[in-house]
Parts: C-alpha cells; sequence; structure tokens
C-alpha cells in the first residue's frame, strides 16, 4: 500500500517537476510564462470592469424606460376604466380584457402583463379569467406584492421569466370600480439587453484572447532574439571544451549580440594559439626525449658489450684492472636503470606516456614481483610476506607499469626494513583494488613523508645504498599510479616502519570513498585480511636480468 | 658448420662490437652500414641470421626487414634503440622473428641469435598432420593437398610446436620460451604478431582461423582433428 501511494504521489509530482525543472533551466519558457500570467491577469481585470459598466449602463436605461412607460401605460389604462361603464361582471369581465389587451399592444412583444386580485378585495368576481397568460403569474414574487400593497410608488424587480430569460416586473395598484383593488404589473424581458451584453463579452473577451496571444508571441520571439546567440554560444563553448578548437560562433549584423560573438570567437582564437603551442612544444619535447634516447643508447649498447666483455675476461686481468672491470660493470648497470628511469619521467611530464589496459588480476602481479624479489631480500635477511583477501582483485591495468610500481614499492620497503619482515596485502571493493607495503624498519617523520616522492630525495644521503635505487622510483611509481587514475600515499613513523598505499580504480567511477585497505597497516591486520599466500622464490632461475631488473 | 651472421648497424662502434662479441662465440660476421646496399650484401653473404638496426641512413630497416622477407625466410633479429611500442610491433608485423632492445648485454645477443639458429627437429615423429596440412618435419615443408605452403623457420616453429600436441592449450609465455628461446617474461605481441602472420598463409579463412586456434584468456592451440 505504502509503496502504491508512494508511486502514485510519484507520478503526480512528474508534470511539476518537469515545470519545475524547466523554469529554472529556460530563461524564454519563464519569461513567457510571465508574460503569459500577467497579461491573462490584466485582460481579466480589464474585461471584469469594463463588462461590468456596460451591464450597469443597458441595465439602468432600460429600468429608466420601463419605470417611465408603466407609469403613463398605468396612468392611461385607470383613465380607460373610470371613463367605462362596465356595471355587470361580464362587462367588467371584457373591460378587464381589453384594458390588458390594450396594455400588451402598447408594450409591444417584450413585455406582458399580469393583475391580480389585491389580497384585502374580497368582491368575488372572477374579472382576471382570461385576461393575461396564467404561468406568468409565478414570476411575481411575495416580496413585490406586498411592496404594492404598502403603497410604494412603482416597486420593481428583477426576476427570471420562465423562458429562461432575465426579466424586470414593475408592479402597481389599480382599481376596477366595483370590483375593487387590483394590481398590475408589467413584465419586461431583459433578453435583448442579455443579447447585447453577451455579444460584448464575447467581443471583448475574443480581443483580450488575441491581445494576450500576441503579446506572448512577441515576447517569445524578441526573448528568443536575445536567448538564441547565447544559447549558440554555449554549444559552441561546449564543443571547445571537447577539443574541437576549430569550433567558432556565427557572427549576424553589428549589434550587441556579434560583438558578443566577436569577443567570443577572439577568445577562442586565443586559446586555440595557446593549446596548439602547448602542444607544438609537448611534441618537441617527446621528440627531443626520443631522439635523447636513441642517440644515448647508441654509444652506451658498445660501452655496454664491450665493459661485459672486460668482465667476463677479468680473471686473466691483474687484480687492480680485474676491479676496475667489475666496477665498470656494476656502475654500468646503474647508469642504465638510471637513463631509463629518466626518460621514462620526461615521457610521462611530456605527456607521451601511453598506457595499454588489460583486465587482470592485481594478485597475479603482486605475486609476480614478491617472486621475483625474494631472492634479493632474502640476501640481506628480509621476509617477504603476502597476505590476499577473499575474493578476485581485478581491475583494468597496464600491467608492466603496475608491476613497476610494486616493484619500487617492494625494493623500497625491502631497503628500510632493517631485516624485519614486509608485509604486503591485497584488497579491493566495488570501486577499487589496493595492494599495501608495510615494512617494521626505520620508517619516517611526517617531513619525510611528505617529501618521499620528490625526485631524487631520500631519507638519508649518507647511507649505504644496498638496493641501488635511481632515486626516482617512487616518483615514477607515483606518476604510473596518476596515469591510471589510482592514488599512491605513504605513512610512516620513525622507528616503527613505513606504509605505501596503491590504490587503483576498477571502473571508470574513480576510487570512492571508502579505501579497501587502511593507509597504516598493523601487523595484526595483515594476519586477519585472509590467508598467508606461499610464494616461491625464482632464486633457482636467478640471473643478473633478474636481479638488475629488481634494482630500479 | 659456422653460422654466418650479416650485421646491418650504421654506427660504426655498436657494428664492430657486436662482431668481437659475435665472433668470440664463433660466428662468421659480415657487415653493411647503409640501409641502400643491405639488400645486395645479403644476397652476395647468404647469412643464417641478419641483426638489423631499425634507423639506418637510406632505406629504413623496415623497409629492409620486408625486402627480405619477400625472398627469404632467413631469422631476423630488430636491434631496437627505440623501446616504442609502435616501432617494435611495425618491425615484428614487417616480417622480423625477434627484436633485441638497445642497450643489450652480449649474453643476450648470443642467446637471441642462437635461439634462431637451433632446430626444432630433434623428436619424432618426422611427419605430422593437423587438419588438411601435413607437415614434414624433418623436410621443413608444409604441404596442403599436394600443394607447397612457404613458410619462414619461425612459422614453421611455431607450427610444428602447436602441431606435435593437438589439443593442448600453449600460453604466450609457453610459446616464448619453446619457439623463441626466452627463460622468462618477455614481450607476448611477439607471439600474436607471428600468429596472425602464421595464420594469414596457413589457414584458409585467416579471420575464421581452423589450425591455429585462440584460446581466449589463455593462449592458442592446434585445432582440427587430424585427418
Amino acid at each position: 500500500m505504502r509503496l502504491r501511494g508512494r508511486s502514485i504521489g510519484d507520478a503526480a509530482a512528474t508534470p511539476s517537476k518537469r515545470f519545475a525543472w524547466r523554469w529554472r533551466r529556460s530563461l524564454l519558457f519563464r519569461v513567457v510564462v510571465t508574460t503569459l500570467v500577467i497579461g491573462l491577469g490584466t485582460v481579466a481585470l480589464l474585461g471584469a470592469y469594463v463588462n461590468t459598466e456596460i451591464r450597469d449602463g443597458l441595465v439602468d436605461a432600460r429600468v429608466d424606460r420601463a419605470l417611465q412607460q408603466s407609469a403613463n401605460d398605468v396612468a392611461t389604462a385607470q383613465k380607460d376604466i373610470d371613463a367605462s361603464t362596465a356595471e355587470n361582471p361580464g362587462d367588467l369581465q371584457t373591460l378587464v380584457r381589453d384594458v390588458a389587451t390594450k396594455l400588451g399592444v402598447l408594450g409591444g412583444d417584450s413585455r406582458r402583463v399580469v393583475i391580480l386580485q389585491s389580497p384585502g378585495n374580497t368582491s368575488p368576481l372572477p374579472v382576471t379569467a382570461g385576461a393575461f397568460n396564467p404561468s406568468l403569474v409565478s414570476v411575481v414574487t411575495d416580496d413585490m406584492r406586498t411592496a404594492v400593497e404598502e403603497g410604494l410608488t412603482q416597486p420593481y424587480q428583477f426576476v427570471e421569466l420562465p423562458a429562461g430569460e432575465p426579466g424586470l416586473v414593475v408592479g402597481s395598484p389599480i382599481e376596477f370600480r366595483l370590483a375593487g383593488e387590483y394590481e398590475l404589473y408589467f413584465i419586461y424581458s431583459l433578453q435583448d439587453e442579455q443579447d447585447t451584453l453577451s455579444l460584448i463579452q464575447r467581443v471583448l473577451a475574443l480581443g483580450g484572447g488575441m491581445l494576450v496571444a500576441l503579446v506572448v508571441f512577441m515576447t517569445w520571439w524578441v526573448t528568443n532574439q536575445a536567448v538564441r546567440p547565447v544559447r549558440d554560444g554555449a554549444r559552441v563553448a561546449a564543443r571547445l571544451a571537447e577539443g574541437r578548437l576549430s569550433e567558432r560562433m556565427k557572427v549576424r549584423g553589428n549589434d550587441e549580440m556579434a560583438t558578443l560573438a566577436r569577443t567570443f570567437n577572439e577568445m577562442a582564437e586565443s586559446l586555440q594559439r595557446q593549446i596548439t603551442r602547448m602542444e607544438e612544444l609537448s611534441r618537441l619535447q617527446r621528440r627531443f626525449v626520443s631522439d635523447v634516447s636513441h642517440e644515448l643508447r647508441t654509444p652506451l649498447t658498445t660501452v655496454r658489450m664491450a665493459s661485459d666483455v672486460l668482465f667476463d675476461a677479468r680473471a686473466d686481468f691483474p687484480p687492480q684492472v680485474a676491479r676496475s672491470a667489475e666496477l665498470l660493470s656494476n656502475q654500468l648497470d646503474r647508469f642504465e636503470a638510471l637513463l631509463a628511469d629518466l626518460l621514462e619521467i620526461s615521457r610521462i611530464d611530456a605527456g607521451a606516456a601511453r598506457l595499454e589496459f588489460e583486465e587482470i588480476s592485481l594478485t597475479d602481479i603482486v605475486r609476480d614481483e614478491v617472486e621475483a624479489m625474494q631472492h634479493p631480500a632474502s640476501t640481506i635477511g628480509v621476509e617477504l610476506r603476502l597476505w590476499v583477501a577473499e575474493g578476485e582483485h581485478v581491475a583494468s591495468m597496464d600491467r608492466p607499469r603496475v608491476g613497476r610500481i610494486v616493484r619500487n614499492l617492494l625494493s623500497n620497503a625491502i631497503e628500510h626494513a632493517q631485516e624485519h619482515p614486509v608485509d604486503i596485502g591485497i584488497s579491493s571493493n566495488g570501486r577499487a583494488v589496493a595492494v599495501v607495503v608495510r615494512d617494521y624498519g626505520i620508517g619516517l617523520t611526517p617531513q619525510q613523508v611528505d617529501r618521499v616522492f620528490d625526485r631524487f630525495w631520500r631519507a638519508d644521503a649518507a647511507r649505504a645504498r644496498t638496493m641501488g635505487g635511481t632515486g626516482l622510483g617512487l616518483s615514477i611509481a607515483r606518476e604510473d599510479a596518476r596515469l591510471h587514475g589510482g592514488k599512491l600515499e605513504a605513512w610512516g613513523r620513525p622507528g616503527k616502519g613505513a606504509s605505501f598505499r596503491l590504490l587503483l580504480p576498477r571502473t571508470s567511477r574513480g576510487l570512492g570513498q571508502d579505501a579497501p585497505l587502511p593507509l597504516a597497516m598493523r601487523e595484526s591486520e595483515f594476519e586477519a585480511l585472509g590467508p598467508r599466500v606461499a610464494v616461491e622464490s625464482v632464486a633457482e632461475f636467478g640471473s643478473d636480468a633478474e636481479l638488475s631488473g629488481s634494482a630500479s | 658448420m659456422t653460422a654466418r651472421i650479416l650485421v646491418v648497424d650504421d654506427d660504426p662502434a655498436v657494428a664492430e662490437m657486436i662482431g668481437i662479441v659475435l665472433r668470440a662465440d664463433g660466428f662468421e660476421t659480415e657487415f653493411c652500414d647503409h640501409g641502400d646496399r643491405a639488400l645486395d650484401i645479403f644476397r652476395e653473404t647468404h647469412p643464417d641470421v641478419v641483426l638489423l638496426d631499425l634507423m639506418l641512413p637510406g632505406r629504413s630497416g623496415i623497409d629492409i626487414c620486408r625486402d627480405i622477407r619477400a625472398e627469404s625466410g632467413v631469422p631476423i633479429i630488430m636491434l631496437t634503440a627505440k623501446s616504442d611500442t609502435v616501432d617494435v610491433v611495425l618491425g615484428l608485423e614487417s616480417g622480423a622473428d625477434d627484436y633485441v632492445p638497445k642497450p643489450f648485454k652480449p649474453r643476450e645477443l648470443i642467446a637471441r641469435v642462437r635461439a634462431r639458429l637451433r632446430r626444432n627437429d630433434a623428436a619424432a615423429p618426422a611427419i605430422v598432420r593437423i587438419g588438411d596440412l601435413e607437415i614434414d618435419v624433418t623436410g621443413h615443408r608444409v604441404t596442403r593437398a599436394g600443394e607447397v605452403i612457404q613458410l619462414t623457420p619461425l612459422e614453421f616453429d611455431v607450427l610444428v610446436t602447436l602441431a606435435r600436441s593437438p589439443g593442448q592449450v600453449f600460453t604466450r609465455e609457453v610459446l616464448l620460451e619453446d619457439v623463441w628461446g626466452y627463460r622468462h617474461a618477455a614481450d607476448t605481441r611477439l607471439v600474436n604478431v607471428h600468429i596472425q602472420r602464421l595464420r594469414a598463409k596457413i589457414e584458409r579463412d585467416p579471420e575464421n582461423p581452423e589450425i591455429v586456434v585462440t584460446v581466449r584468456g589463455v593462449g592458442y592451440k592446434a585445432g582440427g582433428v587430424s585427418s
């Protein structure tokens, strides 16, 4: 029942809601509705006033004429009766009929006559029989008869005639000699006046309606003139915002609207110039990065190969030369990693980074990276523990980039773990997938948390670089997260460790309000998250490629 | 028999260094430093593998790749200085079998070259049938109703690998290991591009493949019961 009631209420609310929506949205609609309401109100008030004036004028004139005529006719009739010599009932009846007929002829079609015996008259003579139409008697009210009886001069009353016409009754006493006191009533039809008034009302209504329609149409037309360029402008602006930079407004004439259109077009022109210039700069930057990349890599290829040849042959060299070959080879690894990171970050800065999305499980990516890091971590006494919550943690991701983010977080955590374990937790909700990497090592101060994603920033410049990062790893990781529409955040307490949380959206609607995992996770929270996932170490295949891959 | 490698690279230092590395591993080397001369030198020297730089003066690496493919199935390995995805895919689509991004380590290069030279004909049977194709593994010939279909050695390897275990699904990673010789995760586009090239040659309708079938989300398998 409640549901029904509500749905009916909704259905009733819909047109008024739609009206309110249009009222708010459309200036044209608002102006036209306002004009219509004001116009109709004015015409109605004016019409009512004019109608009343005309009606009163018509009726007053008619009443004056009727009274005048009645007074004359009554006087004439009385004179005729007085002059008559009728004595017996038959003659009297004839006299009454003659008087009535004469009065009827005098008054024309629009007047009827009724003759009634006064209440005080007890004469038994039925003189009025056949003198008038008996159906008219009901038109004469008791009030009227009382007024005549009391001797008021020419009382009158507006009545409705049996045919439905409006009418006027004028009464006066008359005396029929022997038959005694009678009352004479003239009943005037006001149909002509009614017809005239109706005609005037029709003309007024038609005129008023046409006037309102004209005003509304003119308002609509004039407002449309003013609103249309604004609408055009809004449409063009929307197209510009979509990136169709060559879109322009039409300039017509030389008026204010044309000025607006011209100014608008100038603005669009200037925007287009700016954007094109930025695009050109960005293109040059990309080109430069690409060229630098190529120009640097060609000699680096030679150096790389030469260094490796020397390194492989170091057993045949004297100790200093052998050590030099080792240093050369190691530092070349670092140099290559740095170059790769630099090129990557300038690609991102230039907006040239392109992502290739695929639906993939975050668990798979993280497990692969944890497996690859197991060996380097264990060599410095750090245990990696992976905890995965129930469910499929699938999202649309660029696999290499997300892998790189996780790799950077892991190597950062391992480097700062100080032989404590590193916990990795994975979870998701409807909007986002999340991975948290937590270490329990030296930790970070709040000031350090603020700077941890800065390029080339190091918490302790003097500290040994066991994992040999480039100093760009976390910056690139944050950029990669941003390119996905996700977030990478850090938390830390000195001596308690640090925590990094990566959030990536599952849908195009963004990350949502609630994160699947807290940023600063406690050890017990990882255990509560879900079963610990066993991770195979890939150390048995461990080649140089994997080791250098991890050290970025 | 020592394999002969043609190195097409315009940078003399890189070319010389590649030569040193290859010769140290017992290969014979030929060099070309200009795109316009690459095809002539290729015809003169009959190399077993071509190492091809993509950015060359004169004719581009992509064009040379197509020229060579037009007349030979010899393995081509691209040397790419750019890691741009477009270049790699373009190179693979124009016929290259594999690519090595610069800078590379000597061992990596040698491993890629050896993988291309390795012949995939160790195990019997010598004749494999798949669908209406007959594959002569030892003779490196594929025929349909007696008509020979020309495949490059790499395409042949892909087909034989799939056809030897009909119905078994091969992930892209497994194919990369079996055919290309990668021992850990590599670029799966290598597989995608070459499967497409292979289909274009052996399928009656490459849009609706019947011999090399995609298994969504997993990889590929040889379809079509042996007839």
